[in-house]
């Protein structure tokens, strides 16, 4: 058997098709990383706009990390964009448009506040 | 103020580039992960963390891929989050791999099913290699990578790979040899004296 040794493991070794659900549920779970970053960071902007010093430091940052287009900054990154969601969600032809839509409407938003910060 | 268009544009092809790069690599980083962790409820886990973990890093991994496949790259994420799996839940590789998966689902010849312990016994083999040499034979015969790819995932060099698969093979007939036992002489049918 040992000369059919790469033969069978060819056999052996046979691609595995995913289960039929499990792109459902990574996409799934892309969605809801970005829906939790956006709900974190609406915690956050409540903390940090209560302080107007902090306004245009803390605005400052998740506008920068949307300019960097990063999708780690999906952390970081959500200014009163919760409320969009469905809107966006019903626009989005997938969960990377959707990723997409959440960076830009929050890119937005921070610019809004920077915007305003810079007014007062 | 808005975002700029060519920033937007860029976050958009970045995602389509990493939605065709998950649909095309999707049953690769499934069967690695099936290979190393032996069943399809933890290779399932391992593909979702290592697709998360691909997407955060996906931005820097093709700039800095200068255009080659990124499928080295996805396959080294499951590489390491797969050993982190084992440390820290201080298991080893099940063994057998759930063969109702494995053996039947992929195999529905007859001639696979005549070979169906032959099979068996192999993949019972390979768990017994040290880890990178099972990682090897995965790459190669699962996910038919060649020496670069394999390099690339495994971070050694073309050489080094190309010994590393060669005596993953040679350990392999070894080990399926001892399990096959000792060869009997074929019987020598009416030979005898009459």
């Amino acid at each position: 058997m040992a000369a059919d040794v790469e033969s069978l493991l060819r056999l052996a070794l046979a691609p595995i098709d995913p289960p039929a659900e499990l792109e459902a549920r990574v996409e799934l779970t892309l969605t809801s990383l970005v829906e939790l970053a956006a709900e974190e960071l609406e915690a956050w902007e409540l903390s940090a706009m209560k302080d107007p010093r902090n306004w245009p430091r803390q605005a400052l940052r998740p506008a920068a990390a949307v300019v960097v287009g990063s999708a780690a900054a999906v952390g970081l990154v959500a200014v009163r964009t919760r409320g969009k969601r469905h809107r966006r969600r019903a626009l989005s032809g997938g969960v990377f448009e959707l990723a997409g839509r959440t960076l830009h409407d929050v890119g937005t938003e921070a610019r809004k506040l920077v915007e305003e910060s810079r007014r007062r | 103020m808005a975002v700029p268009d060519q920033t937007r544009d860029d976050k958009r092809r970045l995602d389509d580039e990493f939605s065709d790069l998950y649909r095309a690599h999707l049953r690769d980083v499934y069967s690695y992960s099936y290979y190393r962790v032996g069943n399809h409820h933890d290779a399932e886990d391992l593909t979702e963390q290592t697709f998360l973990q691909a997407y955060r890093h996906f931005e820097r991994a093709q700039r800095e891929s200068n255009g080659r496949p990124l499928r080295p790259w996805l396959i080294r994420i499951a590489h390491n989050l797969a050993a982190n799996y084992y440390r820290d839940r201080s298991r080893k590789p099940q063994t057998p791999i759930d063969d109702a998966g494995a053996l039947s689902s992929p195999h529905s010849t007859e001639t696979l099913v005549e070979d169906r312990e032959d099979l068996k016994r192999i993949l019972e083999c390979v768990q017994e290699l040290p880890d990178d040499r099972r990682e090897a034979l995965i790459m190669r015969f699962a996910l038919g990578m060649d020496n670069r790819e394999i390099a690339r995932a495994l971070g050694r060099t073309d050489g080094a790979t190309k010994v590393l698969l060669h005596r993953s093979i040679r350990q392999l007939e070894q080990l399926v040899a001892k399990a096959e036992g000792p060869t009997e002489p074929p019987a020598l049918d009416g030979a005898g004296p009459s």
